[in-house]
């Protein structure tokens, strides 16, 4: 319907709400539970599926052009850095496990906190240079591209 | 209203839309500013936010100077040639000289790129692209910019730029409302980096009801970039150029994967090849010069996007549809037809819901392909955005003043889709322009050029006023009804958004005419246009996140008329493919060998068209 939730499984808890791109992962007042107010607005992007911690919400193709009886599962694990599908076609036919990585490294460890890297140069400031270059163009001593570096020019005219 | 007025004052960078160009610009920010106070506004969460909320399974910008396979200027021409000539390709250069070492950085957090057992070197999926395994692509790199940021806002809807009223034409920040509370937000800054995205669902979709969210591009982007850069009173560039997508029919799921590494290709109903055929007219139309099978056959030079597509419709509109992808020799390889599905899971699961439901095993049986309704945007195979300047080492006068993707106004910055000119930056691409942008904000700011801004309370307490208005609308004329959604007094969002859909699509060259369009049909869609932007003074929200949808469409208003504009402007058929001028059928390179570049008067709504020289990159000695 794109997504939706089953009424046994959600407790409530708004992960979905508080990740829903499209703002349509809401909580019915009545139920005190989730729910999408905008199917026509939904991306089929499983954001709020992978983030439901109770397996809640699962997604039903579009109406206009997916008939019933489909089912495409997933589980996203941060931990072990892996998701993991399922996909099962509505003639029963096909039934297809899939896995994926999605870190190779713990989760947010490796990122570097600029704050704390030593601060550029005035002559970096001058330069065309961003962070971490040049080194990271090219993971060597070569420097950043230039016109002059290239044999380039910028011409006015008709180019093809 | 009893929502609360929230002032953030003293900001150095404000990031307005957090996608690949925004957290690009947050996190570099940090380095050139350490002690300067940069904030982010995003109107979703910005771990799950902008085109690449879902996943991406391929990066379609790297160069791979590292591993000697392209410098910046073949990339250059690749998109030279693949937008008929019509880029910045200052803009580009500089886009390309610095993006694999975003690529680079984005390995070391942890983002799987794959490599090639032979060679060591990223497994390339065509000349540009490299695959990845980047289901938390988004997550990962909304990780660097939170730790570069002093704040970030999540649920923001920015609706409108804050402009300086000591100093004209100069920005001074942004205000929004929060789409779950309710409170009004004012950010006060030195500059703006606007990081917000292109346009979906501005022509009307093939989809209906509920299928109307299976757009190619997400339904989330709203035109933000353009909505608040056009009225805040910034010049455009290359608006008409709206793209036209062959992909899987239905679902839209991606082809590039398919094409490049399972090496599938096309024919039409009759299992036959179809393109070839169409190319001696074509050429006729676009010039051997941008058209020319055999060179493209010897050298690699890849044929334009806009002119496979030309040959797609051309073959559906003789009656030979439908056009059918090749899979069923790929998929009998077990690791081909492994990488084919999960090429969907990473970046359109939609497609494969769509094949699940449908019974469609790519093995067994062809799936069947179209041609999308146009999408705005600035990234993809098209470069609509904000005129902006280049670096000071490679731009020539015309496109250079004083600050990296600085817009014309003072103190805005654009990355991704916001700016204009620059196709095929992609996600690696608008992550590099965020942080050029954010390099250059910092100098403008320690150049001493945001000193003495002034905002006014009236100006703050205008916009209020105005955010709200759709809801007070509301409840001024809801009882005068006995139920439902018809008023005579207003009209919902979805209303207007069905109504901006339905005219573009037929006055401005959507799928029902088959992308075709001219003057006549133009005016009067500007003159529909006019009164829709009347009606737009009486949409009315029930509740917030109608609010939110109340200004989606604004944005995408102001960005469909841009469109509109732009697209009468230019009197000729750039990207046969695109849309067509039916009253300008050829490309006319005396004439339109330029950029289009427009304004629009924020006080009286007039637009100013003028045309801006297309400079190329050429061999110093030529």
């Amino acid at each position: 319907m794109p997504t939706f939730v089953y009424m046994t499984r959600c407790d409530g808890c708004g992960y979905c709400v508080d990740i829903c791109p499209s703002d349509i992962m809401h909580i019915d007042t009545t139920t005190r539970r989730a729910y999408n107010l905008e199917p026509s607005m939904c991306w089929e992007c499983f954001s709020c599926v992978k983030a439901c911690p109770m397996h809640a919400i699962d997604d039903r193709g579009y109406a206009d052009f997916a008939p019933l009886g489909h089912s495409v599962r997933v589980r996203r694990d941060e931990e072990k850095g892996v998701i993991a599908w399922r996909i099962k076609f509505r003639n029963g036919k096909k039934d297809m496990d899939l896995v994926a990585p999605i870190t190779t490294k713990p989760w947010g460890k490796h990122i570097p906190q600029l704050a704390d890297a030593s601060a550029p140069s005035q002559e970096m400031r001058d330069s065309q240079l961003l962070y971490n270059e040049p080194k990271y163009i090219r993971l060597d001593d070569g420097d950043l591209h230039t016109l002059k570096s290239n044999g380039l020019k910028m011409q006015k005219g008709v180019y093809y | 209203m009893a929502y609360k007025t929230i002032i953030e004052d003293d900001i150095d960078v404000l990031v307005a839309g957090a996608g690949l160009g925004g957290s690009g610009a947050a996190f570099e920010a940090r380095y050139w500013g350490k002690d300067k106070k940069i904030v982010i506004a995003e109107k979703a969460n910005i771990d799950r936010s902008g085109a690449v909320a879902q996943g991406l399974y391929a990066i379609n910008c790297y160069m791979g100077t590292r591993f000697g396979e392209n410098n910046p200027e073949d990339h250059v021409r690749y998109a030279r040639i693949d937008l008929m000539g019509m880029v910045r390709e200052d803009l580009l250069f500089d886009m390309a000289r610095h993006v694999d070492s975003a690529v680079h950085q984005f390995e070391e957090w942890g983002l799987p790129l794959m490599r090639n057992p032979k060679t060591g070197a990223y497994q390339r999926e065509g000349r540009w692209q490299i695959m990845i395994h980047g289901e938390s692509y988004k997550p990962i790199v909304a990780e660097a910019a939170k730790k570069s940021a002093d704040k970030v806002f999540n649920r923001i809807c920015v609706t409108h730029l804050l402009m300086d009223e000591a100093k004209k034409n100069r920005v001074a920040g942004a205000v929004g409302f929060n789409v779950r509370t309710g409170n009004y937000h004012v950010f006060k800054s030195k500059t703006v980096i606007v990081g917000a995205g292109g346009a979906s669902n501005i022509f009307k979709p093939r989809s209906v009801g509920e299928g109307a969210g299976r757009v190619w591009y997400a339904p989330w982007s709203s035109g933000s970039a353009y909505g608040l850069m056009i009225g805040a009173g910034a010049k455009m560039t290359q608006m008409e150029n709206r793209i036209v997508l062959a992909r899987f029919k239905d679902g839209y799921g991606p082809v590039g994967a398919y094409f490049l590494h399972l090496k599938t290709y096309t024919q039409n109903g009759m299992g036959e090849e179809y393109e070839s055929k169409w190319f001696p007219a074509l050429q006729e139309m676009v010039g051997k010069e941008y058209l020319d099978v055999e060179a493209s056959h010897a050298t690699h030079r890849p044929i334009p996007t806009c002119l496979r597509n030309h040959a797609f419709i051309s073959e559906v509109n003789a009656g030979r549809g439908p056009i059918h992808m090749v899979t069923m020799e790929a998929f009998q390889d077990p690791h081909l037809e492994e990488i084919g599905w999960h090429n969907f899971l990473g970046m359109t699961i939609g497609q494969a819901v769509l094949w699940a439901a449908t019974d469609v095993d790519p093995k067994n049986e062809n799936p069947e392909l179209t041609t999308s309704e146009p999408y705005v945007m600035g990234s993809h195979a098209t470069g609509c955005g904000a005129w902006c300047s280049g670096p000071e080492d490679v731009s020539p006068p015309e496109y250079f003043w004083g600050y990296n993707r600085m817009t014309t106004v003072e103190g805005l910055f654009g990355a991704g889709d916001a700016v204009g000119g620059t196709p095929h930056a992609f996600s690696s691409g608008s992550f590099t322009e965020g942080r050029l942008a954010a390099k250059a904000a910092c100098k403008y700011i320690d150049d001493g050029k945001a000193e003495g801004i002034r905002v006014s309370d009236e100006q703050i307490n205008r916009r209020k006023k105005e955010i709200y208005k759709p809801m007070e609308h509301y409840k001024i004329y809801r009882n005068e009804i006995t139920a439902g959604t018809v008023n005579p007094h207003y009209i919902n969002p979805r209303q207007g958004l069905d109504r901006l859909q339905k005219l573009m699509d037929e006055y401005a060259g959507g799928v029902t005419v088959s992308y075709m369009t001219n003057e006549k049909l133009l005016n009067i869609g500007l003159k529909k246009m006019k009164a829709l932007e009347e009606d737009l003074e009486k949409v009315a929200a029930e509740n917030i996140h109608e609010l939110l949808r109340a200004w989606e469409l604004r944005h995408r208003h102001l960005t469909s008329e841009a469109v509109i504009q732009h697209t009468l402007f230019r009197e000729e058929t750039r990207w046969p493919g695109y849309y067509y001028r039916g009253d300008f059928m050829k490309v006319d390179d005396a004439n339109w060998h330029v950029l289009t570049v427009s304004r629009r008067d924020p006080e009286t709504g007039e637009y100013t068209m003028e045309k801006a020289p297309c400079y190329h990159l050429v061999e110093a000695n030529e």
